[in-house]
């Protein structure tokens, strides 16, 4: 919002004011000045160009000696239309032109030049656009006084507020609502602006008929102005309107958005001949059909508002006006609307028709209804004076509008216990006082009576808020609450998340964010489920919420790789969600390079299917499923390697899968992962207990096997653990071997067991039998051949 | 047998490597060694004297033995400290790159925040990302039709039901709801949030809030502020300060939003905080009444106040970042830079 300070001076007395203290002054109390732009400028003066030669050594230029009162410059000068006469506007040597353009005493082609003669647009007062260039340097008037100030001459000495409003204070945007902002901050009085004119001929209210058959329409006020005479605004109207950002077009039109600007009611003129007398204000029809103002067919639907004439629709509501009721040059009679209508009703319409103006943006809030009498008063005081209109007698009015008065009671020691200060009581009166409000005080309780302009203000809490702000929250203290001691506690889910990224970090993998919303194609990629989908998405790189994060890691590896990052090692735990809205969250990790690299040493090591697959179970150890995870060979999903992936079984239920990326895919050695830790935290964990360890001697047995290539390692593994009883402690592969000796299709898999006995000693007798029996067991039931050493 | 001794002796006293003592050995004790012929030698012996010979045997291979072990220490440690003479490595080869992972910059400075806010007794809660529309905004007094609710700024999913979060408020509504018995309540809530906006280098359509709830009885403005400063101390020093200015959000009544002074410049003015001295960190305000009744607290009883803010505004603030969008592409050249301790 923009407030021309010349305005506001209409209703504050704020001559004295420094208009920069004063914006701060009212940013503190908490309505946001953001920016103060001010069109003054120094070192301009109103010159009268007394003569004018041509450079002698140019085409274009002009030598020119400007009178600026009691001193004569020589000033070169390349606008076409610079000529002996005119008044202009020279910015002397020493003026800073926007754009911090320095006037310094200058010599072109040969001749000195002391200043220059300026274009509106060079002064910040009007767009740089082609139009405006080429007009040349501005002409002022004959009678222009030389040797004053321009810009305060042309009446555009204005200081403009720019507002950053928080949304609730729609009241600031208005120069009236402002100005009582103004008021309670400099603790002043609001003047109000004049609404007095002549009423002429007979009461129009017999022959007006008005119909209001919706509810969505709560306040309708008419009044007519004939003999209006189109022209042009006076100036003042019109640089107030440019000064808050709106365009002068006419007289007419500038009254009703001038009166919008006080106000903060929109008004709308009808061309009252082309309008008829029979007004009704009804809900649109269904594919019910309007040509605006802009000359475009809308196609309404029955949450719209029209005004009708009979039964014909030629306003929309709060949003744009019909062409066929347009007030043009030939226009006499005037019909002015001043209503309130259902903000959420504009709202919708003027969003859906991609209508969104000055007006439908004010009528989307509520309005202060007292403001629909004042406004059209005030234009028709406007009309009378600045357009020769003469306002016919009598009014014709619909008031469906609830006026109880907003009354709310707060109490001394509430206004304290909230802010957690205590406000003296004078202040806490001043604070009503300064802001308008009426209110009586009984006991320490405030009885408030909110005025309407304040659509902000309705409950108690709002009014400590008022309170607060006007004594300044600058002095609100640094205390902390005085609550009971207690441990602060992440929810055990949030733990679990934590530590399965801590863990994760510690095994070497770095942590990634990616995007929640990625597109249906990357969303197809290591993935069968689809996501849900957003109803109106920004782009088509972002419609549907991942099931799977591994697309989006993949593209984490993608960007680095372009920027040859050589070792990319990511994990990233996130939520995914499901079509029935459940959540889940997934961990998923890439990894492609070195685990453990060594630039100048034999002992990197690369990533590959087992360094995984370390990683995996050393996670799962840590997270306590120790023993109760398998790992089956498989192939989720076609961006895979089928026969480098496995899909991993805690207590038999699948929770994820992990293996190589199919070179199909993609030509680097790249190695993922994908989990639930859903499922992982559903399962029960026990506790940790000191380990017991024999104080007997262990015994270590190796064996190898040689087996069909289709026998994997965990086969074995059960077999000699079935067999290897309680006595057996521990087995693990120490070897793989395919090649010579060993017959094509099969391999040797060297196993070393350890057994030991809680009890006793394990005599080498006892353990020969054992092991004896696992590898009979071995060999009958995989068809297994012990290789020789 | 007793001159082999001496000439043992004799043949020790001149060894002075361990090649001449391993000579040595094989002359002794070797399979024609002289030791080994003496032993070969008992069995011409009458058995009276086989006794007495088998006993000095055994003491001159126990000798030998003996004088052998000593010398052969000596020589092998000889030997180390030759080889300590010339054997060095060049101690500015790089060592092997032992990978630890870098937490991502977000999750740092959420889990700086958390360590903090735990420390006051906070607990640390989250809640869904597809959220209902009933717990991000209507029960945030933010009713149908409300303006800061605008389909414009929120992805629905679902009609006007199911929604991607827009706030991470919603976690505070079921937390009040959850508490069955309506006693105080202490959270901060992080997580990921949602809106329609471009992304470019101040925007960012995902991004990361954190929330803190505090509702009990007489909790105030002033409770807050102080609470605000403790963090802000936290996360840029103690030398800053904490301001307030009155703003609005449907959920609070007073709302403020609140500003650290800048902790580069001192509230001089600088590039950090564009000049003005301060630094917008976020909104906050005492919980509006609605809300608490919406949840179940009678407002007459108890007031709360409620904070939140952007982490990646306070990611870009603390470590001069200009882009938003870094934080979601992960170059692991900068990602790297976090694994470590410290602010």
């Amino acid at each position: 919002m923009k407030i021309s300070l010349n305005w506001i001076k209409d209703y504050v007395d704020i001559e004295n004011e420094n208009v920069y203290d004063m914006a701060d002054k009212i940013t503190n109390c908490g309505v946001n000045v953001e920016h103060v732009v001010t069109n003054n400028l120094n070192n301009l003066v109103i010159g009268h160009v007394i003569s004018c030669t041509p450079h002698p050594d140019s085409d274009h230029l002009n030598v020119c000696e400007v009178d600026i009162l009691n001193e004569k410059l020589q000033i070169v000068c390349g606008a076409k239309n610079v000529r002996t006469g005119i008044k202009v506007i020279v910015a002397k040597v020493g003026a800073v032109l926007p754009g911090n353009f320095k006037i310094k005493e200058s010599t072109i082609r040969g001749i000195k030049s002391y200043g220059m003669i300026c274009a509106l647009f060079e002064l910040g007062l009007e767009e740089k656009t082609e139009e405006n260039y080429n007009k040349g340097i501005y002409e002022l008037d004959d009678d222009a006084p030389v040797g004053e100030d321009p810009i305060k001459y042309l009446g555009l000495d204005d200081t403009i507020y720019e507002l950053d409003l928080n949304p609730n204070r729609s009241d600031c945007t208005n120069h009236l609502g402002f100005a009582y902002e103004v008021a309670s901050v400099l603790v002043k009085k609001v003047k109000l602006p004049n609404t007095d004119f002549t009423e002429v001929g007979d009461d129009i209210s017999s022959k007006i008929h008005l119909d209001v058959k919706t509810p969505n329409c709560m306040m309708y006020q008419t009044r007519i102005v004939k003999d209006v005479v189109v022209k042009e605004s006076p100036s003042f109207i019109k640089n107030r309107l440019e000064a808050a950002g709106m365009r002068s077009i006419n007289n007419v039109v500038d009254i009703s958005n001038y009166v919008m600007l006080e106000y903060g009611q929109p008004l709308h003129f009808f061309d009252k001949e082309k309008l008829g007398d029979n007004i009704t204000i009804r809900m649109a029809r269904d594919n019910e059909k309007i040509v605006t103002l802009d000359n475009v067919e809308r196609t309404l639907n029955n949450s719209d508002i029209v005004i009708a004439k009979d039964d014909e629709a030629v306003a929309i509501a709060g949003v744009m006006g019909g062409l066929s009721t347009e007030v043009d040059e030939d226009t006499r009679t005037i019909l002015i609307e001043s209503a309130l209508f259902n903000p959420y009703n504009v709202r919708y319409t003027s969003i859906r028709l991609g209508l969104r103006s000055e007006a439908s943006l004010r009528f989307e809030k509520p309005l202060n209804y007292e403001y629909t009498k004042e406004a059209i008063d005030r234009a028709c005081y406007l009309l009378e004076k600045y357009a020769d209109g003469k306002v016919l007698t009598g009014t014709v009015v619909y008031d469906n509008v609830d006026k109880t008065l907003k009354i709310a009671q707060v109490s001394y020691e509430k206004i304290n216990k909230v802010l957690g200060i205590t406000v003296p009581k004078e202040e806490v009166k001043n604070s009503f006082d300064r802001l308008g409000f009426p209110f009586t005080c009984d006991n320490d309780i405030y009885t408030v009576t909110i005025p309407n302009r304040r659509i902000d203000v309705r409950i108690k809490e709002d009014l400590i808020e008022e309170v607060g702000r006007l004594y300044g929250f600058d002095k609100i203290a640094n205390k902390t609450p005085i609550l009971p001691i207690k441990s602060g506690n992440y929810s055990p889910f949030v733990k679990f998340r934590k530590d399965v990224s801590k863990r994760l970090r510690t095994l070497g993998l770095n942590e990634v964010k990616t995007y929640t919303l990625i597109s249906e194609e990357e969303n197809k990629l290591f993935n069968n489920e689809e996501g849900l989908k957003v109803l109106l998405p920004m782009s088509l790189d972002r419609t549907t919420t991942r099931t799977s994060l591994l697309s989006s890691l993949y593209k984490v590896y993608k960007y680095n790789d372009a920027r040859s990052v050589s070792n990319i090692n990511i994990y990233e735990v996130s939520n995914v969600y499901h079509n029935d809205y459940t959540e889940e969250l997934k961990l998923a990790c890439l990894m492609k390079g070195d685990y453990v690299n060594s630039t100048w040493q034999d002992n990197t090591i690369p990533v590959n299917f087992f360094v995984l697959k370390g990683i995996i179970s050393n996670l799962l150890d840590y997270l306590g499923y120790q023993n109760r995870y398998v790992f089956k060979e498989s192939c989720p999903n076609n961006e895979m390697h089928p026969g480098v992936c496995a899909n991993i079984y805690v207590d038999n239920e699948e929770i994820g899968y992990f293996g190589k990326v199919s070179p199909l895919f993609e030509k680097a050695d790249i190695f993922v992962l994908e989990i639930s830790l859903t499922k992982l935290y559903n399962k029960k964990v026990s506790k940790i207990v000191y380990p017991k360890i024999s104080k007997y001697p262990e015994i270590k047995k190796d064996v190898a096997f040689i087996v069909d290539d289709e026998i994997t390692s965990d086969d074995i593994k059960k077999i000699i653990k079935k067999y290897g009883t309680n006595t057996l402690k521990d087995v693990y592969v120490f070897d793989l071997y395919k090649g010579s000796n060993i017959e094509t299709n099969k391999k040797s898999l060297a196993f070393s067991l350890t057994f030991v006995d809680y009890e006793k000693t394990l005599t080498e007798e006892e353990v020969d039998v054992l092991f004896k029996k696992i590898i009979e067991k071995v060999c009958t039931l995989l068809n297994a051949v012990v290789r020789d050493k | 047998m007793n001159d082999v001794k001496e000439r043992l002796d004799a043949d020790l006293s001149k060894t002075n490597t361990l090649e001449k003592l391993n000579e040595l050995k094989t002359l002794y004790m070797g399979k024609k060694g002289i030791i080994t012929e003496l032993t070969l030698k008992i069995k011409d012996l009458p058995n009276e004297e086989k006794r007495e010979y088998g006993k000095s045997l055994n003491e001159l291979k126990n000798y030998f033995n003996e004088k052998y072990d000593k010398l052969k220490e000596f020589f092998d440690m000889e030997e180390v400290r030759n080889r300590l003479k010339y054997e060095k490595v060049d101690v500015t080869l790089p060592g092997v790159n032992v990978s630890v992972g870098a937490p991502h910059i977000l999750e740092k400075v959420v889990e700086e925040l958390e360590e903090l806010y735990l420390s006051m007794g906070y607990d640390v809660v989250e809640g869904p990302e597809v959220e209902k529309d009933l717990y991000n905004f209507e029960m945030l007094n933010l009713p149908k039709g409300h303006p800061a609710r605008d389909a414009q700024d929120t992805f629905y999913i679902k009609g006007d039901e199911i929604l991607l979060r827009s706030q991470t408020s919603p976690v505070q509504v079921r937390t009040m709801l959850a508490n069955e018995e309506k006693t105080g309540i202490r959270i901060i809530c992080p997580g990921k949030t949602y809106r329609r906006d471009y992304d470019d280098a101040t925007h960012s359509h995902q991004f990361t809030q954190m929330e803190g709830l505090v509702v009990d009885k007489e909790i105030s403005l002033s409770d807050l502020k102080g609470t605000l400063d403790i963090m802000a101390k936290k996360l840029f020093g103690e030398h800053v300060e904490t301001r307030f200015r009155s703003s609005f959000y449907p959920f609070t009544e007073p709302s403020v939003e609140f500003d650290v002074s800048c902790f580069k410049c001192n509230k001089k003015g600088c590039n950090v905080c564009k000049e003005t001295g301060w630094i917008t960190i976020g909104g906050a305000g005492i919980v509006h009444p609605n809300v608490l009744r919406n949840c179940g607290y009678d407002p007459e009883k108890y007031t709360g106040f409620a904070f939140g803010f952007g982490i990646e505004r306070i990611a870009m603030i603390k470590y001069g970042i200009d882009d938003i969008r870094v934080f979601y592409t992960n170059d692991l050249r900068s990602c790297k830079s976090f694994d470590k301790r410290g602010e």
